[in-house]
């Protein structure tokens, strides 16, 4: 991990020690008029699984897709502030767009493999940014990203046949592993599981605790058992605040604000 | 449970006896019946016009056709006796058949009666003599029975459409001419054959050598031209309006105008052609070339409408699926969107081709109204197309164009119905692949 030299620090907070694999300041995003996010600063650690916690509305899933800048696409979205991953400032416009979501992968709420082979799924993204010289080596990463995201043994007889074929938790399973083909550093996930069941939940979440090991995992999610279970850090968001931040299980133990106690003991949301 | 039983139904309104409940059912069966009657009657008309088509023009894809016995005479077909193949083609084969019609009736004297017994052959007969030389000199000489395609009024009469009583001076065929031609019939001389003239001639004055086939060239080149110019340019519109362009006033101008101009009526943009590619650019009249371009105006509009719906219909969660493993935006449309987009943009361009398949306004304007007898050959080439030959048909006076024209209406239906099929074709194929 490169130190965060080049940041400039917010006054009044404390230094972000090294060794952050992403750090934001004072970010503030608007679609149009509303102000949907205001001056967030988070720092986020590498190998770990940090949670965004809060009622709907509230600005999470906003920021989380401000760290690939999904939000480009959104015509009316404005975004400033600084993010950097790894030091670099992903809003400079020396960055290129497609690289960065290369380096950030994505998972989405409901699952969107595309409508092709469970093979060129994953395949795709290796073939577009010439990961992968040759249908040997292609192969390869195929197996490698079935293998992490826990389908390898479930599909390796049928990765000719259309994804989209696949149960909801296997084609969630299958956009993990498309999402990990173009060997990422960050894996932003968006409420994976909200359009599962309970035992494919627990496969997502147990893929996440493994995965922990190679990558950055950043995951929105409605569910506090969830945030509970999976993540080192959480945060809670409210109304476009990040209003704590902090180990989970000081979140969930002891919250230091009176509007996350609200939110985890069940009083609003 | 207490709350439960205060918003549970008051007794005597139970299930069933509730007046508003049978009210809806009765509005359900209405609406259904207005549906089924609709349709009912859809198909009702869709089957008058089916079989007043069919019920006029079957009688067309056959021709009478009268047996001659030719005595190919060496004096009229190769006097110099060289078998010069010059020489054989410039040989009078009318006399022939003139010859061999009055040998069968040889009474027939004066010289009135002659050209009226002569009416009895198809003009094309010497042609066809021709051909026949060509093809086997062998036969100068000998004396062979030929099937000649008779006279249209003749296969009028064989066909029963023409009166065979009444005022002989407002008839078509005089007492003789149908008595003549009862004998040729007693004789066992007169035959109903396939027309294949009709699909393989183009048009013609005379109705039985008069054919389709120039129209279907005609049409075919045309679609031709305007396919390979609207299909690239209105697939890239819509492409670029919904995928690339900011939405902002101009773009919206935009789309409101290629809305008003799907609804422009098309003798309007036969006017901007005759004009523009005519008038300014100096291009061919008549040419499938000029009729391609200006259907393709007509045509953009429709395909540009579809293709954007057609792109609109792809769910984003695919576009954001393949933004999130870092594809660029063109990679996202050309890999994701447009395959996913291609059944119902080849939709929407089917239903405009056959929109332009049916259109004849606009091709008179510059010109495919023309009398064209050869059959086109390239795009440059005077041309019709089969709405226009249907017009062209319609309004000509002999009895045997009735016959032709709905036959002909019957051969556009054909290709219509064959460009549909066409399209699910392609439809499913590219379906399949995903």
């Amino acid at each position: 991990m490169s130190a965060e030299t080049a940041v400039p620090q917010e006054p009044g907070r404390p230094p972000p020690a090294s060794g952050f694999k992403i750090a934001a300041q004072d970010v503030n995003v608007h679609y149009g008029e509303k102000h949907a996010l205001r001056h967030v600063s988070i720092d986020i650690r590498p190998r770990e699984v940090t949670a965004f916690i809060g009622p709907s509305g509230c600005g999470k899933s906003t920021f989380l897709r401000c760290l690939n800048r999904m939000n480009d696409v959104i015509e009316s979205c404005r975004v400033s502030g600084s993010i950097t991953i790894d030091g670099e400032n992903i809003y400079d416009a020396a960055i290129d767009v497609v690289q960065l979501r290369a380096r950030v992968g994505m998972v989405f709420q409901k699952p969107n493999p595309f409508p092709k082979s469970i093979y060129d799924n994953v395949a795709y993204g290796p073939r577009i940014h010439g990961l992968a010289a040759g249908k040997a080596e292609l192969d390869a990463v195929v197996h490698t990203s079935l293998e992490r995201a826990g389908l390898w043994m479930e599909v390796k007889d049928r990765l000719r046949q259309p994804g989209t074929g696949l149960s909801g938790g296997q084609q969630q399973r299958l956009c993990i592993a498309r999402a990990i083909a173009v060997s990422p550093e960050v894996i932003l996930m968006d409420e994976p599981c909200s359009a599962l069941d309970p035992i494919a939940t627990a496969k997502v979440e147990e893929l996440m605790d493994d995965l922990r090991t190679n990558y950055t995992i950043i995951i929105v999610t409605h569910s506090m058992q969830q945030a509970a279970r999976v993540s080192q850090r959480t945060a809670f968001f409210h109304l476009g605040d990040l209003v704590e931040y902090g180990d989970t299980e000081q979140i969930f133990t002891r919250p230091q604000d009176e509007r996350t106690q609200g939110y985890i003991t069940g009083r609003f949301g | 449970m207490t709350e439960v039983a205060a918003i549970a139904v008051p007794r005597g309104q139970g299930l069933g006896s509730d007046a508003r409940l049978r009210r809806r059912y009765a509005a359900e069966r209405r609406f259904r019946l207005y549906g089924m009657g609709a349709i009912a009657l859809a198909v009702l008309m869709l089957g008058v016009l089916l079989v007043s088509i069919v019920s006029k023009g079957y009688s067309a894809f056959v021709q009478t056709e009268i047996a001659l016995d030719i005595n190919f005479d060496p004096a009229v077909v190769d006097p110099d006796g060289k078998r010069d193949p010059e020489a054989l083609a410039n040989a009078d084969y009318g006399k022939l058949v003139k010859t061999a019609v009055q040998s069968r009736f040889p009474d027939v004297g004066s010289r009135e009666e002659k050209r009226k017994l002569n009416e009895l052959i198809s003009g094309g007969a010497q042609f066809q003599l021709r051909r026949m030389v060509a093809a086997d000199p062998s036969l100068i000489g000998t004396t062979q029975r030929v099937w000649f395609t008779a006279d249209d009024n003749f296969d009028m009469l064989n066909k029963g459409y023409m009166l065979r009583s009444g005022d002989e001076a407002s008839r078509q065929l005089s007492d003789k001419q149908i008595a003549w031609f009862d004998a040729l019939a007693a004789d066992g001389r007169v035959r109903k054959a396939f027309n294949t003239t009709f699909f393989t001639a183009g048009d013609s004055r005379e109705p039985e050598q008069a054919g389709v086939w120039g129209a279907v060239v005609g049409t075919i080149l045309t679609m031709l031209v305007t396919l390979s110019m609207t299909l690239p340019v209105g697939v890239a519109t819509a492409i670029y309006l919904e995928e690339f362009a900011p939405r902002n006033r101009w773009t919206d101008l935009i789309e409101v105008n290629i809305n008003n101009l799907a609804a422009v009526p098309s003798i309007v943009y036969g006017l901007l052609g005759l004009a523009v590619f005519l008038g300014f650019f100096g291009l061919p009249r008549s040419a499938p070339l000029v009729g391609g371009m200006v259907l393709a105006l007509i045509v953009l509009p429709t395909i540009i409408i579809a293709g954007r719906s057609a792109l609109k219909a792809v769910p984003p969660s695919i576009r954001e699926a393949a933004l999130g493993v870092g594809a660029s935006p063109l990679q996202v449309v050309f890999h994701h969107v447009l395959p996913l987009a291609t059944p119902g943009i080849l939709t929407g361009t089917i239903i405009g081709m056959a929109h332009a398949l049916g259109e004849s306004a606009p091709l008179l304007m510059i010109g495919m109204v023309a009398f064209i007898v050869d059959i086109p050959h390239g795009v440059t080439d005077p041309a019709t197309v089969l709405p226009v030959q249907i017009f062209l048909w319609a309004d000509s006076a002999e009895r045997a164009f009735v016959e032709r024209t709905s036959a002909a209406i019957m051969v556009l239906l054909a290709v219509l119905m064959a460009m549909n099929a066409l399209a699910v074709i392609l439809r499913r194929r590219f379906e399949r692949r995903w």
